[in-house]
This record gives structure tokens, sequence and C-alpha cells, in this order.
């Protein structure tokens, strides 16, 4: 009722941009308190992050994952379902990916890409599709559910790890290494066709254009489809919904059966893409980030894509300031905390001034 | 419902000259004789306009009625004077004093009094706690519900306001819980009484019991505002009538002098047919057909109890009833959004009224189409645009879907325009999201939908709640029309003069049955009124 009238432009750039811009500016008082210079730190995270090729290919790697999981959590809520299992989707992915490479004998990383992806995303969707299941035919709420399975996922993944792939005498529970046929080509190979010269160091690969791919295939799911044009209906007005025949449980399945397969691909970019092996932490949390990338990038495919690279630079940035400076590698997960929480939790309290000078001009 | 979004410091200059501010002043010893007085009150939200600079005097003593369109100011410019809005600009005088009302406190304590459309009761509370709610003398309740026990007893002896003090709201009618409110109002030692469209919800013999009271307390001395779009209770119960629109104060009236059809003129801004101009119907076969339709809620409570009826081709049946009595659920039934037990068959085949082949689809693909009485619940998406608006519950057409995989959006685009165009809707932009019209015009886009596919059968729950007399009008013309073309036509309203100029039979429900069925030129409001209450 509340709610101020913003132009849909300044909603989508206006209102995340200043959430943003002052997630930065507490974070620069916060480091100026601990007796470092913001303006430095600054510097040393754009430049560590977007300043050579180096820096970039990390940024974009980061940013695929994200990317993924940030796509998965956006499809979900756009039937207002909120899939916070992302987590545990992608380590079901892994796991996908992991039988696919370890167990069949792939002649050639197109191949085994193709067998992977589906590996990861049939993984994912699975595990996506019990809490969906629950919620619709039962009334369980996705978000306790999904939460759940997220534990259950790395215990599941714990014993499969410890008890099913660890190779004979090692300490370490993880997956032998894949076979090399199916390491994935780097975007430095890619480049390198057209002769860009690009960092061979980043893990950066293949994956980030299925990632891109993946936000156009979303746009057009949700915008130029019928089933989109359901799954948004949905999310909007379920009394709606019902009345134009539009069954809840079906839509429900589905969306989370998408929203799982997304979450699971991100297991193509990290654990094919770059460890070539299946460890315990394989999704390092990029489950939970995806939640904060859709928030930020207001549930729209390209939004997504965005946000995803800002959440690169803070990690590839952050990893950079932890390197080489003596702010702790804590004040880094601190920024984080702050922009997640500026963009996410307390939009409404950028939004309302911003409205408030929309309708000030429109009144004038 | 206007949206509360901080307005613009915009103050607009004191609009009166010197002159009218002087006269104002010389007759403020005869303005004593007025209860309340308004001047200049004006209120914008942003852009929008919903007071402009009104002035109004009720005299003491009276019931003045307000009358206007959804969306003339009238709800605005009453919150205003119960302290929920702040006016941008102009004075509010009670009782000839100048008095500041910046919250619904400084109301109350100014002797106003305001009665809501939508009740504010703690429904597990009783009566006495609901009236002492916000006004206990002291920290103890008991010598305040001691108080409000001996005032209720004496209320009800005065003005025929009786209501068991230690009943439970929830056990209580609506025309009951309203007698509350107005208690409510009265504890608080209010003269001056708001009413905001009291009688929506009440039967017709609960709103003559209303309007007794409402003459009661006017006798005692009290000065009652009636906010209403009713004609008829206008010309029934006040002394004098205020028309509102488009947020400016059109004229006032002695309601004795003046006539529903020029209150119909002055608030539509133009002249309007009250009365619907419909041929006799001309019914044709059998198309729907229900019979021992019964429906049981989640609570175990019976909604339907053995309906049974037929539709023919070619005429509208009317089912008249107050708000509550199986009306809303008959209609979900027959569209396919809820299970029911029973019987039903479409132009003789078989029509499932439970199991997987029940739903709003189904329905659909039967040419039975459906304008439910919730157009922002259910009949539309508010945060689609207008042409995705068009394609719900038609989205599997294969009109819009040439590919398998694709909708096609221009399409549909197209056809928005030219259902906008043939329904009139304003403004006919297929790319406005439907929270963006106005009432009428997104009840238009919703007839369109459904009435633009030629269905056979067509379920219309309240087609006019919410929509100005001018597309009223319309929207009553386009039912006849579909009903001349050969459509059966089930109309469920609460309004019961709607029910009476459009339907060809009446059929009255109470309590989940059918309690009957008039033709409308041998029955009248007072025969329905006592079916509708279960007491024929």
């Amino acid at each position: 009722m509340s709610r101020g009238r913003i132009p849909h432009w300044a909603d989508v750039t206006l209102v995340p941009l200043a959430s943003v811009f002052l997630a930065f500016v507490i974070s620069g008082i916060l480091i100026w308190a601990i007796g470092e210079s913001p303006w430095a730190a600054m510097k040393l995270m754009v430049e560590g992050a977007f300043g050579s090729s180096y820096g970039w290919g990390y940024t974009l790697f980061y940013a695929t994952n994200f990317i993924f999981t940030g796509l998965a959590v956006a499809v979900a809520f756009q039937a207002r379902l909120f899939n916070i299992g992302g987590e545990g989707q992608a380590l079901l992915g892994g796991l996908g990916v992991a039988l696919v490479c370890l167990y069949i004998p792939w002649p050639h990383w197109s191949l085994a890409l193709i067998a992977a992806s589906l590996g990861a995303a049939v993984f994912g969707a699975g595990w996506a599709l019990i809490p969906g299941y629950l919620q619709a035919k039962r009334g369980s709420h996705i978000v306790i559910t999904t939460i759940m399975f997220n534990f259950i996922a790395a215990s599941l993944l714990g014993y499969f790890l410890v008890n099913v792939l660890r190779p004979q005498g090692a300490q370490d529970p993880s997956s032998p290494r894949f076979p090399s046929e199916t390491a994935l080509p780097k975007l430095h190979e890619i480049l390198g066709v057209f002769g860009i010269p690009f960092s061979t160091v980043p893990p950066v690969n293949i994956s980030l254009l299925i990632a891109v791919g993946m936000c156009f295939a979303v746009w057009f799911m949700l915008w130029r489809t019928r089933l989109g044009f359901q799954i948004r209906a949905f999310g909007e007005s379920e009394p709606a919904a019902e009345y134009a025949g539009i069954s809840p449980v079906r839509i429900t399945v589905y969306v989370m059966l998408i929203s799982g397969a997304l979450a699971g691909l991100m297991a193509v970019n990290s654990v094919m893409g770059e460890q070539q092996r299946l460890v315990l932490n394989a999704v390092e949390g990029a489950g939970f980030i995806g939640i904060a990338v859709a928030l930020m990038g207001r549930n729209h495919p390209f939004g997504v894509f965005l946000a995803a690279i800002l959440f690169g630079f803070l990690y590839q940035g952050g990893a950079e300031l932890a390197l080489w400076t003596g702010i702790p590698r804590e004040l880094i997960v601190v920024i984080q905390a702050l922009v997640i929480l500026f963009t996410g939790a307390l939009d409404n309290m950028v939004r309302i001034p911003i409205a408030r000078i929309f309708a000030m001009r429109g009144a004038r | 419902m206007i949206t509360a979004w901080t307005a613009s410091a915009r103050r607009s200059d004191p609009r009166m000259t010197q002159a009218q501010t002087q006269a104002m002043r010389q007759d403020t010893a005869a303005s004593n004789a007025f209860a309340i007085e308004l001047r200049g009150i004006s209120k914008a939200f942003g852009p929008v306009q919903a007071n402009k600079d009104i002035s109004i005097r009720v005299r003491r003593g009276t019931i003045h009625g307000i009358v206007g369109e959804n969306g003339a100011g009238k709800s605005t410019l009453m919150s205003i004077l119960y302290g929920f809005y702040r006016a941008d600009s102009g004075e509010i005088l009670i009782n000839g004093q100048q008095t500041d009302i910046p919250d619904s406190l400084s109301a109350i304590r100014a002797g106003v009094g305001m009665v809501f459309q939508h009740f504010k009761l703690v429904e597990n509370f009783t009566v006495l706690e609901n009236v002492i709610l916000g006004a206990e003398a002291g920290a103890m309740l008991r010598p305040s519900l001691a108080k409000a026990r001996g005032l209720l007893k004496d209320l009800a002896r005065e003005f025929e306001l009786n209501v068991d003090p230690d009943a439970l709201i929830e056990n209580l009618s609506v025309g009951h819980q309203q007698r509350v409110e107005i208690l409510k109002a009265l504890y608080r030692e209010a003269d001056i009484l708001i009413l905001d469209e009291p009688t929506g919800v009440l039967t017709p013999s609960e709103a003559d019991h209303l309007f007794r009271i409402l003459r009661g307390l006017k006798e005692q001395g009290k000065t009652i505002i009636l906010i209403t779009h009713k004609l008829r209770e206008i010309m029934d119960v006040t002394d004098e009538v205020s028309v509102m629109r488009r947020g400016e104060m059109v004229a006032t009236r002695t309601t004795s002098e003046t006539s529903p059809t020029e209150l119909a003129e002055l608030m539509v801004g133009r002249k309007v047919l009250l009365r619907v101009e419909k041929t006799p119907a001309m019914p044709g076969p059998e198309v729907l057909r229900v019979e021992g339709l019964r429906l049981v809620d989640a609570q175990g409570v019976e909604r339907l109890r053995s309906i049974g009826f037929a539709l023919r081709a070619g005429e509208i049946v009317g089912i008249a009833g107050v708000a509550g009595n199986g009306q809303s659920e008959l209609l979900e039934v027959l569209a396919g959004l809820r299970p029911a037990e029973g019987q039903a068959w479409m132009k003789g085949a078989p029509l499932p009224l439970s199991g997987p082949d029940c739903d709003a689809q189904a329905r659909r693909a039967r040419r039975i189409a459906h304008v439910p009485e919730d157009r922002h619940r259910r009949g539309l998406v508010l945060n689609f645009h207008a042409w995705e608006n068009t394609a719900l519950g038609y989205h599997n057409d294969d009109a819009y879907n040439p590919s398998p995989w694709k909708m096609d959006n221009a399409a549909i685009i197209r056809d928005t325009q030219a259902k906008m165009a043939a329904f009139d809707v304003r403004p006919p932009d297929p790319q406005l999201k439907a929270s963006g019209f106005s009432g009428g015009n997104q009840q238009k886009i919703v007839l369109a939908r459904e009435i633009e596919h030629t269905p056979e059968v067509l379920l219309v729950g309240q087609p006019t709640r919410g929509v100005d007399i001018g597309a009223i009008e319309f929207i009553h013309q386009r039912l006849i029309t579909l009903r001349d073309a050969g459509a059966a036509i089930l109309l469920v309203s609460v309004e019961l003069d709607e029910i009476l100029s459009l339907s060809d039979r009446i059929i009255v429900m109470f309590d989940g049955r059918i309690m009957g069925e008039r033709a409308p030129d041998q029955t009248n409001a007072q025969e329905l009124g006592l079916m509708m209450a279960g007491m024929a």
C-alpha cells in the first residue's frame, strides 16, 4: 500500500546502485576504523579484480558460479517460491558431474560437457523435486524443507566421498581426478582462437558461456513461453492462476525442477571446470550467495548477470585484499555481508527516499 | 484504495479571497447551527488531487448524506475529518470552533465518531469488551465494564440498539456487529457520527432497522454523516445531501427538493439511465443443469445444500442473497474452482464437479466463462500488463500459440487492442499494468476477455462492484447484448436493484439453500428481502 511509485528504470538501476554505494561507504568506515586506508583498499580491490586479465579471469570464474545459483533462486522466486536449497542442489549436481566423468569413458570434452551438464541438471533437479513435491502436495513450507535438504545433501556427499568415490588408501575425502579428456577448455584457449591474449592461470572456462546462455534461456522461458506466463501468473497471484486454470501443483513442481537444475549446473563450472575432482566443499557457499545475487538482480536474468559480476568482484577483490593488506579475511566477509544486507534486506530504506525524490519531481 | 505514500510538500495557497474570508467570519455566529464546517479542504496524493477546495456545512441534528462515485474523494474527506490524513490546506470547524485534528484520538475528543465499512472489532472479545477497548478508565477493567453495561442498557432502550453485551463478536450477525460499532462511538460520547457505506453488508430489513436507529439518534440531537452510493438510501433517510465528483463538491441539495435522477446526473456529470433497457427474454433450450449440489468446506460447514436449477440459452438468471449465503461458493463450484458433490450437465453431457477434469481450463473448454466476484484477487493479475491479463485463462488458445514453445505476444497485444476498443477501456493501452486502471476499466478488461470468447454460459459475480455509474450502464448493456445473442447468464449480486433490473428469473439463496424463484415483474424488494433473510 505504501509503496512509492518509481519509474521502472530507476527501480532496476538506481535502487541497487544506491544500496551498493551505501554498503561500500560503511565498509570504508570500517576499514578506516581498523587503521587502514579505505581508498587504498578500494583501489586494490578494483585493480585486483579488473586490473588484469588474471583478475578478470577469477572474477568471471566466481561470477559463473553465481549466475547459475542466482538464476536458480530468481526462477523459483518468479513463482514466489523461496528456494534456499541452491547449496544442496549444487552439491548433488557435483555428484552428478563426478559420476558422469568418472564412470563413463569420454572420447572428447564436448561430449563429456553435454553429459556432465545433463547429469548435474538431473541430480540438482531431483534434489529440488522432493521439497517441491512436498510443498505442492502437502504444503510443507519450501524454505524449511530446502534448508533441511542442504544438510542432508552435505551428509550424503560426505558418505559418497568417503565410502564410494574415495580411491583406496587416500586420506582426503574426495573423488579421484577426472580423466584428462573431460578437462574443459579455459577461457584463454577460447579467446586464443580469436588471437586475444588472456591469462592462463584463472580457472574460468567454457561454463561461463553456458551461464550467459542460461540467462537468455531463462529470460526467454519466463517472458516468451506459455510455461513462463503460467509461472509468473502463479507467482503474482495464486487465486488468479487458479481462476485461469493453472495447476498450482504442476507449476510448483516444474519451477522447482528448473531451479534445481540451474543450481546443479553450477557444478559443471566448479567441479568439472576448476577442480577436476569432487571435494567436500565443492560449492563453497555459492548456493547462498545466489540468494543475494537474485535479490540484487531483481529476480531478472539480466539483473542476475550483473549482480553475479559484482559478487565475483567482491570475491576476487576481497581475496586480493586479504593477500596484500593487513585487513583480515573476516572483514572481507563483512563487506560482502553489508552488500547483501543493503541490497536485500534494506531495499526499502533506499527505495522510499528515491520514491520521495521522484514524487517531488513529479509534483513540480 | 488510495495509496498512502507521502505526498509532496506542495501546499497550495489558501484559495479564499479576502472577501470570502470576511463573509465567513461574519456568519460565525450563525455557524453555531453547524456541527461541522469544512472550508477549502484540499488533499493531494502525489499528482492525484483527491480533494479539491472542498467546503461543506453539516447542520446540527440532521442526517447529511454524501454521495459520489468510487474515487470521488468521499472517503478521503471523511478520513481527514477523522484524523487519518491531514489536509494540505483548509480548515475544520466543529461546533463553530476551529479544530485541529492530527489523529483519530483528537477526532474522538472533538466528538466525532466513525463507523467503518469494514468493522474494526476484536472477533473473540465480547460486545462489552469491544465497546470499552481503548477507552478503559484506569488499569482495572471492572469499573469500565460496569459503566459500559449500564450505558448499553440505556442506549438499547432509547434507540432500539439492542445487542447482548456478553455475546462474542464472532457469534453476532453483521447487522449486530455494526450496532456494536455505533455503540463504541456513542460510548466515546460522539455527537457527530460518520457512517461509511453502512448498508453494503446488510439485508434490506437490517438496513431499515439501521435507519430507524439513525433517525432515533437524530432526534436526540446527534449529527449523522452518511456516506453511500445508494441513492435510494439517501432519499429515504437524509435531510440534506452533498454530491462529490472527481474530488470536488459539486452540489448540496435539500433531500426533499431533489430526485435520484438529479443526484445521479450530478454524480456522473451527465444524464444516466437508472433503469436497464431490455426486451423480454426469449429463452431457448436448456444449457446448464445442476442437481443435488452440496459443498462442505474445510471446517466441515455445509456451504451449499442440495442446490438444483437449470439455465436456458438467452436468459439471465439472477441469484439474490445477502453476502455469505453460498452464492460465491456456487459460482466457484460451477467455474471449476472448487470440487463439490452433486451432478451437472452442460447441454445434456455430464459436467464433472470434482476429480481431475474439474478445473477452470476444462470449464472454458466447455464454453463456460466466468467473471469472478473479486477481480483484484482472481479476475486479474494486478501486476501484469493489460495484454497479459487478456491471455489469462486463455493462454492455451491456438491463436496465442502458433508454435508449441513460444507465445505470440504480439498477437495477444493486437487482440487486447481490439477488445479494449470494443469495450471502450480507458486508457486503451495494452502495456499498462492492470493496477493502473480504474475499477470500471479493470472490470471491462475482465468482461471483454470473457465475453469476446462468445461463451455459452457466463457466470458473473458482482459485475458492478466498485464500478462507477457510467461503466455500470455499459456493463449492463453488454450483459443484455450477450443474452440476446443466445448465451445463458448466471448473475450473482448483492445489489438487489441490479438483480431486479437485469434478471429474467430470480433465485433467492439463504444459508446455502435455494429459498425460491420469482419473476422480477411479479416481486419486489420487500418480498425478496424477506426471502433473503430466510423468512419466506
